[in-house]
């Protein structure tokens, strides 16, 4: 498979998921728009990964393509950690505004 | 036209079409449910590129985890009502021509690139759990001791965002 098939479906996934937090004004859609996000990006690592295993010159050295899902592994892990913060925030506005439209959150104070 | 050809087509029609719905769809927790199918079809993908303990980690994490939170946020706050109210249509007018215009540059940036290898798929031993756990505990075992560190800051954080005052 070409590179340029996971590139096209990786950019497809990311510009959606601007397009959500551009467009939606649920909170929580937002965020889950961010997290598509992430992940769209987490397969396009591995997609770079698996090349560069093809290429000739990481094959005296294979650690090359572990080292890029060891980065996805510890994208995963902050991904999980601003979640679990992100959520907890959003249940505090709700309980503030009685509502989670990002729109409604213009300023900080108040 | 090969069974792996035919698995990505699939795969990604599955990802790209679930994505939408996901931003189509009017209640929270439909939306959430669409995002789990994404994920299991990125999952697919990590499978279909011999990625084993990632797609596995990417269901337990994201949909087995991740997923689960944000429906429990959704339902025990009961917000599943369907209310945006005043639409506004020429914004999501301008994020829509913004974010296709932002895809087109993207796309037509990086076709212009010539990567001559192919991506290796079905083959390759270091998606393998063995290669990548002896990868994470030598070479990244400070990070990974790190991300401990990380993960309860981020649950003592969220406890006390969360607490009521």
């Amino acid at each position: 498979m070409d590179i340029k098939a996971y590139l096209a479906l990786s950019l497809t996934l990311f510009t959606i998921g601007i397009i959500g937090v551009l467009v939606r004004r649920n909170a929580i859609i937002v965020f889950m728009c961010i997290e598509l996000m992430l992940n769209s990006v987490n397969l396009l690592l591995v997609a770079f990964s698996k090349m560069h295993a093809a290429s000739t010159a990481a094959k005296a050295s294979l650690t090359f393509a572990s080292d890029a899902q060891i980065f996805v592994f510890f994208i995963m892990i902050v991904a999980a950690a601003e979640v679990s913060v992100g959520l907890a925030i959003i249940v505090m506005m709700y309980r503030n505004t009685h509502s989670i439209d990002v729109n409604f959150l213009n300023r900080l104070k108040n | 036209m090969s069974v792996t050809t035919l698995l990505f087509i699939l795969l990604s029609v599955m990802a790209v079409g679930s994505a939408l719905m996901m931003l189509l769809t009017k209640s929270p927790v439909h939306s959430i449910l669409w995002l789990i199918v994404v994920f299991f079809a990125i999952s697919g993908h990590y499978i279909l590129l011999n990625a084993q303990f990632l797609a596995i980690v990417n269901i337990i994490v994201y949909a087995g985890a991740i997923m689960v939170l944000f429906l429990f946020v959704v339902m025990l706050m009961n917000l599943n009502s369907e209310s945006e109210p005043a639409k506004n249509y020429r914004l999501h007018l301008i994020g829509i021509i913004s974010g296709g215009s932002l895809l087109l540059v993207l796309l037509a940036a990086v076709m212009k690139i010539d990567l001559a290898h192919p991506v290796m798929m079905k083959v390759g031993e270091a998606g393998l759990i063995s290669k990548l756990g002896k990868t994470l505990f030598t070479d990244y075992v400070l990070p990974f001791e790190i991300s401990s560190v990380l993960f309860l800051s981020a649950m003592i954080g969220a406890v006390v965002i969360g607490k009521k005052d």
